[in-house]
């Protein structure tokens, strides 16, 4: 039950954050698609980061946890240095945004790879030493727990990466500033009717620009703890989808925080029973059940592993089915803010 | 003659080509800057001066390198397998293309082409394999699995168009997740059908049999002889009369009409009797149909493999690069023959960068990249620029000093030019 409560949450927490960056973008008016790609730009700066301050000798292993925040900030201003690029085209360019969003899907892992190769002539950039368990996962001596755990501690407090604590508390933290201060109402105006904003005296300019940059640094960050948590702290300059499925995940929230983070841990309890089916012991008898239930769907001709892949994507799809008419969606997002047209 | 040029400067379509070449020429420059940049701060036992210059000049005229001679100087010309592979890999891309292209010219934005080139490849793969040659002929083996793989495509395309007429559901949304359901899909079908992937004893773990093991492969045409060294086969020709034909089906019938009806107001096409649910549906269809079809005419060639072990998280390129191309071609069915090779030269150019130099092919994928960055405003551009020239027409109020140089300089330069504006402002 703890393993699986663990893994469900190593996969919840990018998604998570990541919904939360499309949040914050869509609440601003933006359509942000380019998530996928800056969480694999986010991914591989800090990686990149990571690596060259332990070639460097710059951090051993004691200064692990501070070279892991530094790869953090680092990896979050270069995702927020790239959406530059699609609020400069969406806002001050009026383009279309979905396209602009494509573009910078493709540019980023065009761009990783040539920088990985062109770094460590190979296709997958890793830690220089070392590996992320060993160097910067939490174990339970680290908080001072001998002997037996209860469930909670195992879960929060033993084999865990630190990045988890950050994105929770990043997590409640936005949250509580999109709905509670004066800065998350006139940026979600922005989202709903700029005109009216603005006629408030409100620069929805400034407004989607940052909705947009902190989209792009928690994309980054989000990247970053994908690359981290997932693959050992590596870049193949690709995240699996998890860009598009913390779009999913955004949508199934309805755009909204709590909800959000219900969805994703839904999402991720899906990716988590895909990637360790046959490993996991739900209530701790030795027996693996969700293993019997793969044999059973592969002696009918399915793949367990993609079955549970692509549930999260096939219901997503019939919640919009069922929902587009009294959407939740930003009603002004998409549209490029034009102060004539009042 | 000036006029002629000027009218045809004015012309829409000619402002559009050349704001797609200004994307073009944008992004050839950022990938040199970027080759420059790597180059200066790069390690220096891979990179000097001399390769510096070997990589601007191969990012832009790779397709005509024929290698390097014998003082290890890059030499160039005619290089028949370069220029025969553009066209094969132009085949690909030029179908996903024309399926963007349709979609966006009816309203739509198709960014579902990767599931339905894999549906299409799917569909394609298991005909091309299962029926076997020696009980039915081979070109009718070949035609089934390209109608199969189509069909396949259609239905796919089709869903997001069904979801986006009746539940009103934004398509570009209902693409993303049907992309990867086909990702997963696709992924099943062939872990389950094991005859299909290629026997372990080849040492090729993770493919799917070339259809050429059961016999089927697109006739070459002749362009082997015309290119040899190269994959070329016919599948560029059939490529460009499909294209030809959706130029005739979008601008000639009655049913083209209707579709870019739609696709300019909804409400209006409803109002004037046409049947608008139906045509969004039809158009994803065709848009489905087309970029499948893609996938049927590059793995029909014969000697395409399919890696297929990975397809659930990275979806085919082919499919992306259709973007880009309708993008270029500012969504002209004709256009996107000559986007696509353009895109597929940019790929021979990358692969020989590859060969020939420490950098590597995702250097043409930046450039790419960054062209659809700019072309996602080009239009936007020229519409700026058009406006720009108005206000200048138009009497002035007083500009500062050196502004008024600049535009005094400016207005000796182009008297023609104002003068046309001054007209194009008059009409509008």
């Amino acid at each position: 039950m703890a393993y699986l409560l663990q893994n469900t949450l190593t996969y919840t927490i990018p998604l998570m954050i990541v919904a939360l960056a499309g949040i914050y973008a869509e609440r601003s008016g933006i359509i942000n698609l380019a998530l996928e790609g800056i969480m694999i730009m986010g991914a591989f700066i800090g990686v990149l980061v990571v690596f060259s301050f332990q070639k460097s000798g710059a951090f051993d292993q004691d200064g692990a946890m501070a070279l892991m925040l530094l790869a953090l900030v680092i990896a979050a201003v270069a995702g927020a240095v790239f959406s530059l690029l699609l609020a400069f085209a969406a806002i001050h360019l009026k383009a279309d945004q979905t396209i602009g969003g494509t573009a910078l899907n493709l540019l980023a892992p065009a761009l990783a790879l040539f920088l990985i190769k062109i770094v460590c002539n190979q296709s997958t950039l890793g830690m220089y030493t070392g590996n992320a368990a060993s160097w910067f996962m939490l174990k339970k001596s680290d908080f001072g727990i001998t002997g037996e755990m209860n469930l909670l501690q195992e879960v929060f407090l033993h084999k865990i990466y630190p990045t988890t604590y950050i994105c929770i508390v990043l997590y409640v933290v936005l949250s509580i500033v999109l709905y509670k201060t004066k800065f998350g109402l006139r940026l979600r105006a922005c989202g709903e009717n700029p005109q009216a904003a603005d006629s408030l005296g409100i620069n929805v300019y400034k407004m989607r620009y940052t909705g947009v940059l902190i989209s792009g640094a928690l994309s980054g960050i989000g990247g970053f703890v994908y690359a981290l948590t997932t693959a050992n702290c590596a870049s193949t300059a690709n995240v699996a989808g998890f860009g598009f499925l913390a779009l999913a995940v955004m949508i199934f929230g309805n755009w909204k925080p709590l909800s959000t983070a219900g969805a994703a841990l839904m999402f991720g309890l899906c990716q988590c029973i895909a990637a360790g089916y046959g490993s996991i012991d739900i209530n701790g008898d030795g027996k693996f059940a969700l293993s019997v239930l793969a044999k059973k769907l592969g002696d009918s001709g399915l793949d367990a592993g993609a079955v549970f892949r692509l549930l999260p994507f096939v219901v997503t799809l019939v919640v919009l089915a069922f929902t587009s008419k009294n959407s939740r969606a930003p009603k002004a997002e998409g549209i490029p803010y034009d102060k004539g047209s009042r | 003659m000036k006029n002629t040029l000027l009218d045809m400067y004015r012309k829409d379509g000619t402002k559009k080509v050349l704001a797609s070449l200004i994307s073009i020429f944008a992004g050839l420059v950022l990938g040199s800057i970027i080759a420059v940049i790597v180059g200066l701060t790069g390690n220096p036992q891979s990179f000097s001066t001399q390769s510096i210059f070997d990589g601007i000049r191969l990012i832009f005229g790779g397709l005509f390198s024929t290698g390097r001679g014998a003082q290890g100087q890059l030499t160039f010309g005619f290089n028949p397998s370069n220029w025969g592979n553009m066209f094969f890999r132009a085949v690909p891309i030029m179908m996903t293309g024309l399926s963007v292209a349709v979609a966006f010219k009816t309203g739509l934005f198709n960014i579902g082409t990767p599931g339905q080139f894999l549906m299409g490849t799917m569909g394609t793969l298991y005909v091309a394999l299962s029926i076997p040659t020696t009980v039915v002929p081979a070109w009718l083996v070949w035609l089934l699995a390209f109608l199969a793989g189509t069909l396949l495509g259609a239905i796919w395309g089709a869903i997001p168009g069904l979801l986006k007429a009746t539940r009103g559901v934004n398509e570009v949304l209902a693409c993303i997740m049907t992309n990867w359901i086909a990702g997963n899909l696709v992924y099943m079908f062939f872990k389950a059908n094991t005859q299909l992937q290629c026997p372990p004893e080849t040492g090729k773990t993770g493919y799917i049999m070339v259809t050429a093991e059961n016999g089927v492969a697109t006739s070459k045409m002749g362009l082997d002889k015309l290119l040899p060294g190269s994959q070329v086969n016919g599948g560029i020709i059939i490529a460009i009369v499909i294209a030809i034909g959706v130029y005739v089906l979008m601008n000639k019938t009655t049913l083209g009409y209707q579709l870019k009806a739609c696709g300019a107001n909804r409400h209006a096409a409803r109002y004037a009797g046409i049947k608008d649910k139906r045509n969004i549906v039809l158009s994803m269809a065709i848009a489905g149909a087309l970029a499948a079809s893609g996938a049927s005419l590059y793995f029909l060639s014969g000697n395409a493999e399919f890696a297929w072990t990975k397809i659930y998280q990275s979806l085919p390129e082919e499919g992306f690069n259709g973007i880009p191309v309708a993008l270029l071609a500012t969504n002209h069915p004709i256009g996107v023959i000559f986007s696509s090779i353009f895109m597929s030269m940019l790929n021979i150019n990358g692969q020989m960068l590859q060969n020939l130099t420490s950098y590597n092919k995702h250097l043409s994928d930046i450039i790419i990249a960054a062209i659809v960055y700019l072309s996602s405003f080009s239009l936007l551009i020229k519409m700026l620029l058009s406006k720009k020239k108005k206000e200048k027409a138009a009497p002035a109020p007083e500009p500062a000093k050196e502004e008024a140089k600049a535009a005094q300089a400016e207005e000796t330069a182009a008297p023609e030019e104002t003068a046309g504006d001054s007209a194009d402002a008059e009409e509008g």
